[in-house]
């Protein structure tokens, strides 16, 4: 989904730039990078990326990165954020999937479709998350919030180590 | 690579939510709808509303770090409020461009007096225990989900924009407060005992958010805004489902009812709220870091 000028040394090194929370994937693997337009002749580049959640804290930490990778390159970049399409974790790269799972972070599930309009004790199991660790299908949530807004917690009950869920939106 | 607007009242295109460029800073309290299109005032007012209920209680939810009855929820209501605080600052920066005066979202959130801000009643009450809270977010955030699923359809694409990334995230809020409330009502005697009555106690307040005041007839009638009367069946619909999980009883009809925060009056706790969420930015004005 990323649109980016895989030619250019400066959009390179721009979609390289790790995630500051997460720093084991990168900004597009993230899918949070949208667009980089370079202006060869200006020397000039203008790059869109959208927050994962509305109050990322993240976002500042991303566009001083961005102007600073690009100023390395000898580039002046702009960067602007943009709110739609809303991020989803279906545009995360599969490269960056396999990275979390290293990392020990289960990564998203399918993005589920609509909303359950079921009795609230469904969204208890309502999906299955595999453990990082050992695999393990077994596992149960701990906290419906984890250390970021991007994450949950949980517990696996097979090798009995807790770890990061990522969670599809 | 700017977000595409379309708003039927701008006075200034060249702004978009939280975009990097700097937003200039004019003195608080400049003049009002200097310059902008007419009906610019009541719709700035409108925004405002869904702007300053986020930010209201993104202040009262970061009240509850180090104070929620376990970690994990401290943690959980921070986010909830990174959250709604994230919904505000996609829109403060916006209304500065419909209502002429240029503000950005540090004037709107710290420099604003108790009658400038057009948040219902409901999200500025004091926390009271974590029932309380729970009753709260169920009301709001279900509130919040009918909202913007109706708003993702607006005529403004700022609005629109906004709203479908808000979308996402009051479902998960939701999600949240209906597991508490069903645990703690479905629970022991004591627990159930204590969030019926913070059932009890958040009545009075939610009647004035399905109110319909003349700015949001006047952003319905755009198409941009959605007449908050027509959330209420929706809303009622989704916390009913919970409540009678959860054992309780929902009730009806309050002997009171709050009103006049869309338009500026506000209750008692609102002043103290902004004088501790404003303190530091107006003994340090201009300060950065």
């Amino acid at each position: 989904m990323t649109v980016v000028a895989a030619e250019s040394a400066v959009a390179q090194a721009i979609s390289r730039i790790p995630d500051p929370e997460v720093p084991v994937i990168s900004i597009a693997d993230l899918g949070i990078l949208r667009a980089v337009d370079v202006d060869e002749q200006a020397h000039t580049v203008v790059v869109t990326i959208t927050p994962t959640y509305s109050g990322c804290p993240a976002m500042e930490a991303i566009a001083s990165r961005i102007v600073f990778e690009s100023a390395r390159q000898g580039y002046a970049a702009d960067v602007h954020t943009q709110l739609s399409p809303a991020w989803t974790t279906d545009w995360m790269s599969d490269e960056g999937r396999a990275a979390l799972q290293r990392f020990g972070i289960a990564p998203p599930g399918p993005v589920p479709t609509g909303e359950s309009h079921g009795p609230v004790a469904v969204t208890l199991s309502r999906h299955v998350v595999a453990c990082p660790h050992c695999g393990s299908t077994d596992t149960s949530e701990i906290a419906h919030f984890g250390s970021t807004a991007c994450k949950a917690l949980r517990r696996c009950n097979a090798c009995l180590e807790p770890f990061d869920e990522f969670k599809a939106i | 690579m700017t977000t595409p607007q379309s708003s039927p009242l701008r006075s200034d295109t060249s702004r978009g939510p939280r975009s990097s460029t700097p937003q200039s800073s004019p003195l608080p309290g400049a003049a009002e709808n200097t310059g902008a299109a007419p009906g610019a005032k009541p719709y700035a007012a409108y925004l405002l509303g869904l702007a300053d209920d986020a930010m209201v209680y993104a202040q009262r939810l970061g009240e509850w770090m180090t104070n929620a009855p376990q970690i994990e929820e401290d943690m959980a209501l921070g986010n909830i409020a990174l959250d709604l605080l994230g919904q505000a600052r996609g829109l403060y920066p916006y209304v500065g461009s419909i209502d002429g005066t240029g503000r950005g979202e540090d004037d709107y959130a710290m420099q604003r007096d108790e009658r400038e801000w057009h948040n219902v009643h409901l999200v500025e009450q004091e926390r009271g225990d974590f029932a309380d809270e729970m009753a709260r977010l169920l009301w709001f955030s279900a509130y919040q989900v009918e909202l913007h699923t109706a708003l993702t359809s607006s005529t403004d694409d700022v609005v629109a924009g906004v709203s479908g990334k808000a979308l996402k995230e009051v479902r998960y809020h939701l999600d949240h407060a209906s597991l508490w409330v069903v645990r703690l009502g479905d629970g022991t005697e004591e627990s159930s005992r204590r969030m019926q009555a913070a059932l009890e106690r958040v009545l009075p307040y939610l009647a004035e958010l399905f109110d319909d005041d003349e700015a949001s007839v006047l952003a319905a009638g755009l198409g941009a805004g959605v007449l908050p009367s027509t959330l209420h069946q929706g809303v009622v619909d989704r916390v009913t489902r919970v409540v009678e999980q959860a054992t309780l009883t929902l009730p009806d009809g309050s002997r009171w009812r709050s009103r006049g925060g869309r338009a500026g009056i506000h209750s008692r706790p609102m002043g103290y709220l902004l004088a501790e969420m404003q303190h530091i930015a107006r003994s340090y004005p201009g300060a950065t870091w």
